[in-house]
């Protein structure tokens, strides 16, 4: 069915720009009550925020004494920093990681610390040299391939597709590709259509790639530490437009579980499941929805292949309605595999259909406006849901 | 055009000295040559050797090698009666093993796509001699051969293309992927060009790791025209990796001549910046003397371009007769000229190493191993249906894996 057009956004902060504080987020989250461990138990963990190496930790949101205030992309490359100099196996490459620090400043000083060879600046030749980062994790090296924009990896498609997903499978199980791609994608601001593109559309055909997607500076360490030492390839998507978002995060290391999805805010009206960007934008309306007396349990999935249907099924059981707010395109997006997931293994605990809100399907435009009625926004969010609460749809 | 297209044609049938104009004259050249090696051994090394016999000799290389940006090794080879042996053996070995993967596809026991490699067996053949088990190789889909020179028997190549569980994936890769893990064979590659890319990563590995050892990418003729691969070269030699880049020059990609897809069919100097040679890929101790010399600069200097000449004579692939685009003369001239099993055999006679008697045993006994292999591949199982979901990811962390319909089908990875 058509989506709905965007309703303007009324209030004074304009829905272009992602404004949050998101230690405020984070407070939030446990004001708005219910424990967090209130989804069944998978064994003896608590669904939200938890770290699996974590010591003694029960949940995530570190109190005002204790953790760092980091931004995202220095937590990434903390992340890196730490699994380096454990691991004199891993190592960098992509362009402008080594002198120039990293276009988003994620590989800043490691070149220093670890050497060119370790902190490696390519051509600009996304083919080879992401073909030769899996020709390498062939012989065991781990590599990290950086696109500097994940759309640029396009061009690496046949070695990511056929090379990284797929040698494992076709050499029977001789060789493993432990490579971790990672790279900004995502909706920019006015960036154009070229360097606006959601890859975890296209990959998440590919069998054999896994793909995580980071949404705070908490799980984008604990993803990035968890996708290196993993020894299957993991696709990991940052966003451009989350790379200063902050937060406190411990100090002790923590690596995240890469199958596992997190539960933000529980509640027990409606079941939003969302990622990256859109998981601000979703805590963003629920400000909104709360105010307006409705409970939305808000789950961040944060595993894009596979989903983690454990935590999804378990909350749909208990909300019986169920909305996805994604930032890729309607046609073949994450939404897409995921309504389609949710509909053959969780129909019967369905109200009603699975709702999707996606971006249009057209080339992202330059324009301010144009840009922001492509994607997905708060008061959309809001709507929707109401719709959905209220029985009108 | 035309002439152009004679002179090519004629390139491709004459193997040794550019005087010889009639068929008869390059067989002989090789004989006269290989005679007056012999004349040239010290007297006091009695002939006939024994085929076991280790002691080396010098062997002329009949065409000469080709250089670009570099001094070409000389045309002379150190070689033993038993090397002589073991590539006559190792080399019939695969011609029969190929020759068995054609009649078998004929009969519908491997399906798909199955590209052969018989005609070029010096290639891979002179490879090994020249490399260790610690050297990786890396090739496209042409592979059956490779697998086979680095370690992998006769049998898992059979199994493997007829998709049975014993095969070297397990059944699950085919005629196109075929790897070896332990001989550092990484393959194997069904899209064309995108081993070379993967070739620099394992050379990167191998300076990582600070191997003393090399890694040659193959790739034909047709591949020299993609664009990674020159993205390949420029990474390797900026970085100094220590890559061969190997051209198995065979003239035709598919359907399409070289003089029809190049503009420049001198593919050991299209590295431009990166040295090459040329060597005649149809004999085993030219290859063995040229990769010697690659690997000695690859270790050294850095990236090198190896262009084999040579020929393959089935069609690119079994669904492809390999007649609309070449005649069969041509064929057939190749074969009787420069067939590299023939060479050895010939070089092996007039040495006196052994006798038309025992390389018919030779043969007889290649026969029977091949054919040992098809029948012992024929009777292996097909993988089991939970196989399909198995190796899809390394299991580990845990993992779901959903079959198709994902109400009923969810194994569950430890």
């Amino acid at each position: 069915m058509a989506q709905k057009v965007l309703v303007p956004c009324s209030s004074s902060s304009s829905c272009g720009k992602v404004q949050f504080s998101p230690s405020r987020v984070h407070t939030q989250a446990i004001a708005f009550g219910g424990e967090l461990s209130q989804s069944s138990s998978r064994k003896n963990k608590s669904l939200a925020l938890k770290a699996v190496a974590a010591k003694g930790e029960t949940s995530a949101p570190v109190t005002a004494k204790s953790g760092h205030e980091i931004l995202l992309f220095d937590a990434l490359r903390e992340g890196l920093e730490e699994e380096m100099a454990r691991d004199p196996t891993v190592c960098v490459m992509g362009e402008d990681v080594g002198h120039y620090g990293g276009s988003y400043k994620v590989t800043k000083g490691l070149a220093e610390k670890f050497g060119d060879l370790r902190v490696l600046d390519t051509p600009i030749c996304e083919n080879s040299f992401t073909g030769m980062g899996i020709g390498a994790a062939m012989t065991g090296l781990r590599t990290v391939v950086e696109g500097m924009n994940m759309g640029f990896l396009l061009l690496a498609y046949n070695q990511i597709s056929n090379n990284a997903g797929m040698l494992h499978y076709t050499s029977g199980g001789q060789f493993k590709i432990p490579v971790v791609i990672r790279g900004p994608g995502g909706v920019g601001k006015q960036l154009g259509a070229e360097h606006s593109q959601r890859l975890e559309s296209y990959f998440q055909s590919v069998p054999g790639l896994q793909m995580v997607a980071c949404s705070t500076p908490y799980n984008a360490k604990g993803l990035m530490k968890a996708a290196i030492r993993s020894d299957n390839p993991v696709i990991l998507y940052e966003h451009v437009l989350l790379y200063n978002l902050k937060e406190r995060i411990p100090d002790e290391e923590y690596v995240l579980c890469l199958e596992e999805a997190e539960l933000v805010r529980p509640g027990k009206d409606i079941t939003i499941l969302t990622y990256s960007r859109m998981r601000h934008f979703v805590l963003q309306a629920a400000k909104t929805l709360v105010e307006r007396g409705y409970d939305p349990e808000i789950i961040d999935i944060r595993s894009l292949k596979p989903f983690d249907l454990f935590t999804i099924g378990n909350s749909i059981k208990k909300t019986h309605k169920v909305l996805i707010v994604e930032e890729c395109m309607r046609t073949g997006g994450i939404g897409a595999s995921l309504r389609a997931a949710i509909v053959d293994n969780f129909w019967d605990f369905l109200d009603g259909r699975p709702e999707c809100l996606s971006s249009q399907d057209v080339p992202t435009p330059y324009a301010a406006t144009l840009e922001d009625a492509t994607v997905v926004q708060p008061a959309q969010i809001i709507v929707k849901v109401e719709q959905m609460l209220q029985g009108l749809i | 055009m035309a002439m152009a297209m004679a002179r090519w044609r004629q390139r491709l049938l004459s193997s040794a000295c550019s005087s010889s104009s009639s068929s008869a004259a390059a067989p002989q050249a090789l004989l006269r040559l290989a005679s007056s090696a012999l004349s040239r051994q010290s007297s006091s090394r009695g002939f006939a050797a024994a085929p076991d016999d280790t002691t080396p000799f010098v062997v002329d290389i009949p065409v000469p090698y080709a250089g670009h940006r570099c001094d070409p090794p000389e045309q002379r080879v150190e070689t033993s009666a038993k090397e002589l042996v073991d590539f006559f053996k190792v080399m019939y070995v695969m011609r029969r093993m190929e020759i068995a993967a054609d009649s078998l596809y004929k009969a519908k026991f491997i399906r798909g796509f199955c590209h052969l490699y018989d005609g070029q067996e010096a290639v891979c053949v002179g490879m090994e001699a020249a490399l260790t088990k610690e050297d990786a190789i890396i090739t496209a889909y042409r592979d059956h051969c490779t697998h086979i020179g680095r370690g992998g028997t006769v049998l898992e190549v059979m199994a493997e293309l007829m998709g049975r569980k014993s095969g070297c994936s397990l059944g699950k890769g085919g005629s196109m992927h075929m790897y070896n893990k332990e001989g550092n064979f990484y393959g194997g590659n069904g899209i064309v060009g995108a081993q070379t890319a993967l070739g620099a990563g394992l050379a990167f590995a191998q300076k990582y790791n600070k191997q003393n050892a090399v890694s040659l990418a193959l790739y034909g003729d047709g591949a020299a025209n993609q664009g990674q691969l020159f993205e390949a070269m420029n990474i390797s030699a900026l970085w100094d990796l220590p890559v061969i880049f190997v051209c198995e020059n065979n003239h035709y990609g598919m359907g399409t001549a070289e003089w029809r897809s190049a503009k420049s069919p001198e593919y050991y100097k299209r590295g431009d910046y990166v040295p090459g040679l040329k060597i005649d890929g149809m004999d085993v101790l030219a290859v063995k003397q040229g990769v010697r010399f690659a690997k000695e600069h690859a270790l050294t200097k850095g990236p090198i371009v190896l262009e084999m000449d040579t020929y393959r004579y089935h069609g690119h692939s079994m669904s492809d007769p390999g007649s609309t685009y070449r005649t069969r003369e041509e064929i057939s001239g190749v074969r009787q000229e420069r067939d590299p099993i023939e060479r050895v055999r010939k070089l092996l006679l007039a040495k006196e190493i052994v006798t038309v008697a025992d390389l018919k045993n030779l043969e007889k006994q290649a026969k029977a191993e091949v054919d040992e292999a098809v029948n012992q591949a024929k009777e292996g199982g097909q993988p089991e249906t939970h196989e399909l979901f198995t190796h899809v990811h390394v299991k580990g962390l845990k993992q779901l894996a959903y079959g198709p319909d994902r109400k009923e089908v969810i194994v569950p990875l430890p």
